[in-house]
């Protein structure tokens, strides 16, 4: 376990690196960039900033400066709210784990049980609904299918809020403000699930009809298991292996997915955060928001490693 | 080829999005030809519902739904395929080396490849875009910035696989070099996977560049699918063919490239059939 925390160091300074010469491609010196461009610092602060991050020395200094306070999570200022970024992504992160967990579970599971159903009943009009389902499902940008349902549940029909997270003027407690927080969460999570569940579904699909092949399964019914036993007990925990692999792999487009979902119902996390400092040309911000993704991606995939850790014994945490 | 052509066709649905992506194509390169105002100009009232003398209706400006959803397809298709044009040679060019000459040039390069998958690829992409001022050189480099890593593990397999292959050894055994190896031997033997890969690749492309586009990073002189709908989002209960026309139009072009993908892959690789 440890080893593995170990190795997601080298990836977190890549990608420190990499803000570095990102920051380098931008028109004006590192300062300009990380004072913002709304032209907010003081002549002052330029200075001091300039001298902070060494640009009058080299650009290996200037490098080895900027990696060591990004690694330390100084993430330096954001002009746009007049506040430190770490202080500003650390308030919005709550609501994309919020978005990102719910999202994760919901297509897990329900990839999960639809895969299941595909396999059960491969090649009939149920199976194939499900796969012309996930076909479409690919094909669709996240943001339409938004608002589409924004269009149709909220404006339409009134059933769910059409933004935000929770209804601020009701002062809801306790109970209360859970169910109205869930019942805000119920469009973006089901919005940004779509894609993946199709994925899982898919994926499920395949693994369990490799798995009715494998001998286990014949002794299985060798011993007189009922066939729900088998696929419930025996196959269905085999299969959902590569579910949880994909389920890791794609956490990183997770996050950039929510960049999209959460701008269009105004879900108040690190996503629509992302989206304002677009429009303030805060690149700062934006670098500390890429830097924070990247560092829940590798916690996600420690997690993501136990999980498989719990699910099959045989594979050893390196 | 003719064999080809009938394991291609032998799926319907693989001949119908063949058929939807010629369209798109066409109405690409010939389209603009009956719009020659271009998609800002102004025409008529604003919010016109489609099925007038407007195809697709007009915008809160004025402008025609339609003439947007033409220029719109050249926008799409020009950035999908240059910036899987890029994505797929340097994908190709760091998986061949890796698979070719293996060990820790294979190591360090995978390690590589690795990082860039972990790494959340569209707030990167985001962020490229945002740093270097929204434009279509931007933009295809941001995109093909972020897709290349499939690719490079893709031909690094196949590489991997034909190293020790025979004829390989022979090149190796006249004293060619290694780039003509690579280059003339090796990687024409790759191709069918590449271009099945690749198809998909613009699929995800096009995605990837309207997500971007409806955030508002998309080049300020040309109208895009993703633009319209991120701009029609705010009427979308007065006008919801603003965002439903272009977002159709999206989801259409996709499934078509999806469908052809799928449809390639059959008929290039049949043993990927049966897997």
């Amino acid at each position: 376990m440890l080893r593995r925390l170990l190795q997601a160091v080298p990836t977190l300074l890549v990608i420190a690196v990499l803000n570095f010469c990102v920051i380098q491609l931008a028109p004006g010196d590192a300062a300009d960039v990380l004072a913002g461009e709304s032209g907010g610092a003081t002549p002052e602060y330029m200075t001091q900033l300039r001298h902070r991050f060494g640009l009058d020395r080299s650009k290996f200094v200037q490098l080895a400066v900027y990696v060591k306070n990004v690694l330390g999570f100084d993430l330096g200022y954001s002009f746009r709210d007049g506040m430190p970024v770490r202080e500003l992504i650390l308030q919005r992160l709550g609501p994309t784990l919020l978005l990102m967990g719910t999202t994760i579970v919901f297509s897990i599971v329900l990839g999960v049980f639809l895969g299941l159903v595909a396999a059960a009943h491969v090649n009939t009009w149920r199976d194939n609904l499900l796969s012309v389902l996930s076909l479409l499902s690919y094909a669709t940008p996240l943001f339409w299918v938004g608002l589409m349902l924004i269009g149709v549940f909220s404006l339409k029909l009134g059933w769910f809020p059409t933004s935000g997270m929770e209804s601020v003027a009701a002062f809801y407690e306790g109970w209360d403000r859970v169910v109205d927080i869930a019942h805000h969460l119920v469009l973006p999570a089901l919005t940004l699930s779509l894609f993946y569940m199709a994925l899982y579904t898919r994926l499920m699909r395949a693994a369990m009809l490799e798995q009715w092949g494998m001998d286990y399964v014949t002794t299985a019914r060798a011993k007189g298991l009922t066939e729900r036993r088998i696929a419930l007990r025996h196959v269905l925990r085999n299969a959902v292996l590569p579910v949880v692999t994909m389920a890791g792999v794609q956490i990183g487009a997770l996050l950039g997915g929510s960049v999209v979902v959460e701008t269009v119902f105004g879900w108040p996390g690190m996503g629509l955060l992302a989206f304002q400092s677009l429009f303030a040309r805060d690149v700062n911000l934006l670098l500390g928001i890429f830097f924070v993704s990247a560092c829940l991606v590798v916690v996600v995939n420690l997690l993501v490693d136990l999980v498989y850790f719990a699910l099959d014994p045989r594979i050893e945490v390196r | 080829m003719r064999e080809f052509w009938r394991g291609f066709s032998r799926n319907r649905t693989t001949v119908a999005g063949l058929a939807f992506f010629a369209a798109v194509a066409l109405i690409a390169v010939f389209g603009p030809h009956f719009y020659p105002d271009g998609p800002f100009k102004l025409v008529a009232k604003p919010f016109l519902p489609p099925g007038g003398t407007y195809l697709f209706g007009t915008d809160m400006l004025g402008r025609d739904v339609a003439a947007g959803i033409v220029y719109g397809a050249r926008t799409s298709l020009v950035i999908g395929l240059t910036s899987t044009f890029f994505a797929i040679v340097a994908g190709a060019l760091v998986g061949g080396v890796a698979g070719y000459y293996g060990r820790w040039v294979d190591e360090a390069l995978m390690r590589w490849t690795e990082i860039f998958q972990t790494i959340p690829f569209f707030i990167f992409a985001i962020l490229l875009v945002a740093v270097l001022a929204p434009s279509v050189k931007s933009v295809i480099l941001a995109i093909a910035v972020v897709s290349w890593p499939p690719m490079s593990r893709l031909v690094r397999g196949e590489f991997m696989a034909m190293r020790g292959r025979e004829f390989v050894e022979a090149c190796v055994g006249m004293g060619m070099s290694d780039a003509r190896v690579i280059f003339v031997h090796i990687l024409p033997n790759c191709l069918s996977s590449v271009i099945v890969t690749g198809s998909l690749m613009v699929a995800t492309a096009i995605l990837t560049e309207s997500s971007l586009s409806f955030l508002g990073l998309s080049d300020p002189n040309l109208m895009s699918w993703g633009f319209m709908v991120g701009a029609g989002r705010e009427f979308l209960q007065r006008a919801p063919w603003l965002c439903a026309v272009p977002g159709i139009a999206i989801l259409l072009t996709v499934l078509a490239i999806n469908l052809i993908g799928e449809g390639l892959s059959d008929a290039l690789n049949p043993r990927l059939r049966q897997a």
